[in-house]
């Protein structure tokens, strides 16, 4: 497992913890982010990421453990820390009474830039962004996408080293997803360091060069997608359905067939190497299904395995 | 905290016009109906004066007060809780090296700077209904500020707590429309039945009006010790007020 040297890391945690009363909402967990790596928080609903984060962002204050951002502590040097960050929060936190334009100049000011030098970087990054022809306009009728475009163009109004991104596409459509990733990558080229969260599997393949799953307030998995992959899944899976009343019946049948079977309400799922070899076994022992389909292990099939298939809320 | 208000100000602008023009509306309208109205018919049917005055004079200090109460408690309610609660602005604040008492401090000083701009046009109001008596008229603006003040920073601090609008209501209900009617706004507060009227000195509102009165009707000298502790008065409820504002947005944005 990659894990760079903790004194060049631009986040070094061991054991941070973060408590609320009784409730315990990240639970000891290790990590390290290098400079100019994409590094992602995946997990369920409620597993900690937004509570790591704003431990990062120095708007939550550590419970226990240590943890040292641009090799400062959070806990004494959090505006010296937030000069340098740029933050893109879960929900958009957007003034609504100004332009768009006005919202990146007031933001800037509030990191003490020159008004000049707030309007030369707010028109650079409308540019960046796509929203040019919007900067007179007022917030309030812009669609999501150009709103999540918005705010990512002012968490960069500080030229910030670490970019801290909470859920950033979550509840926009796929061109503006893809819109965005591709503004990421951009970012990412030129040596800015990202940390995100997401529950978005595809997301974290695009974007993550490392990634940790989180689950129940820890860090149950560490290391690339495809490290991710090849440790907790297989090269391939196979998804069966059968008609009515059939699956019931096949009790034992599929046994041998593959490295991992999984039983779900609606089909049955066979992890292997070689997806095609599996279907061809299956049919020689007369099993017979309505639909097959052989695909790539994703992402998805590695969070599913790690955070279990229950609904959490 | 110079940043947020500049942040205040850039907001205001688009919408300065409107204000203004509604800051003289409702002084000419109250002037109008309960000095002109009202106070004629009052000083038609009887000899008596008020603390010397006519009933205009004497109503014109009471609602300086009065409007900056109002202003101070509606600028301080929803405003407050929307930066928190509904577009979050606040939180974006704190993401950057402002502090949480930074963005409390600015939004207090931006209240009291739209305080003296409502009261100014408050006192220019009056002037022009000829119901100023003294050139002190310039001290009872930023007195009549101080009585906002004093309304003001508890409230900001108490808005910051909040996650929903329901209990402004409440506040206004029972809180600003008693002390509006009850604390010496438009009448002497010695007329109430005699065991109401220590409950004025608790009033906030009746120190502010008592101490713009003073100050409008030139009167101040003849009680110079009454009007100081006016002032301390409010001026201890505005400093408690922001103390305890930086304290309630410190544990939310901290805190959640």
């Amino acid at each position: 497992m990659p894990t760079p040297a903790s004194e060049s890391s631009l986040i070094h945690a061991r054991g941070l913890t973060k408590r609320f009363g009784s409730f315990t909402a990240v639970d000891a967990i290790d990590f390290d982010v290098a400079p100019g790596e994409a590094f992602g928080f995946l997990g369920p609903n409620g597993a900690g990421k937004t509570s790591t984060m704003r431990m990062i962002g120095c708007t939550s204050p550590v419970t226990g453990g240590t943890l040292s951002v641009l090799g400062m502590d959070p806990n004494h040097d959090g505006a010296r820390i937030r000069s340098r960050l740029g933050v893109v929060p879960q929900q958009d936190t957007l003034d609504n009474e100004l332009t768009v334009r006005e919202n990146l100049i007031i933001y800037g000011r509030y990191f003490g830039l020159a008004r000049d030098e707030c309007r030369r970087r707010a028109d650079e990054l409308l540019e960046f962004v796509q929203l040019s022809d919007r900067g007179t306009d007022l917030v309030e009728p812009l669609s999501g996408g150009m709103k999540r475009r918005l705010t990512i163009a002012r968490s960069l109004i500080n030229e910030p080293e670490l970019m801290l991104l909470d859920e950033p596409t979550t509840g926009l459509d796929p061109q503006a997803r893809h819109l965005l990733w591709d503004r990421l990558y951009r970012l990412k080229q030129r040596g800015v360091t990202l940390v995100l969260t997401t529950h978005y599997m595809d997301e974290a393949e695009q974007l993550c060069d490392r990634l940790v799953v989180m689950d129940k307030a820890k860090i149950v998995a560490e290391g690339s997608p495809l490290q991710l992959i090849a440790r907790y899944s297989t090269r391939e899976v196979a998804e069966f359905r059968f008609a009515p009343g059939v699956q019931e019946k096949l009790d034992g049948s599929f046994n041998g067939l593959a490295d991992r079977i999984e039983w779900l309400p609606d089909r049955v799922l066979l992890y292997a190497y070689d997806g095609e070899q599996v279907v061809a076994a299956s049919r020689e022992r007369g099993i017979v299904p309505e639909t097959v389909l052989v695909r790539r292990s994703t992402l998805e099939d590695v969070f599913l395995r790690l955070t279990g298939r229950s609904l959490i809320d | 905290m110079v940043r947020v208000l500049e942040h205040r100000i850039l907001q205001y602008r688009r919408t300065y016009r409107a204000s203004i023009f509604g800051s003289f509306v409702s002084p000419v309208l109250f002037l109008t109906a309960m000095g002109l109205g009202l106070g004629g018919y009052v000083s038609g049917s009887s000899t008596q004066t008020f603390e010397g005055a006519t009933y205009l004079q004497f109503l014109a200090p009471g609602l300086l007060g009065a409007a900056l109460m109002q202003t101070a408690a509606g600028e301080s309610m929803f405003p407050i809780l929307g930066g928190l609660q509904w577009n979050r602005i606040y939180h974006a604040m704190y993401a950057t090296p402002i502090r949480p008492r930074d963005i409390a401090l600015g939004n207090i000083v931006w209240i009291a700077i739209r305080l003296m701009l409502v009261g100014t046009v408050f006192a220019f109001v009056t002037l022009a209904f000829g119901a100023v008596r003294s050139p002190l008229v310039v001290l009872a603006v930023p007195a009549a500020v101080l009585t906002g003040l004093a309304f003001a920073t508890p409230i900001v601090a108490f808005a910051a707590t909040q996650r929903r609008p329901d209990v402004f209501s409440t506040i206004f209900r029972f809180g600003i429309t008693p002390l509006f009617l009850l604390s010496g706004t438009f009448f002497p507060i010695e007329t109430l039945p005699t065991w109401l009227q220590p409950l004025a000195w608790l009033s906030p509102l009746w120190h502010g009006v008592s101490l713009c009165r003073s100050l409008m009707l030139g009167t101040i000298g003849d009680d110079p010790l009454l009007a100081l502790i006016h002032v301390f008065v409010l001026a201890a409820i505005a400093i408690a007020g922001t103390l305890a504002a930086f304290r309630t947005f410190d544990r939310r944005l901290v805190g959640g």
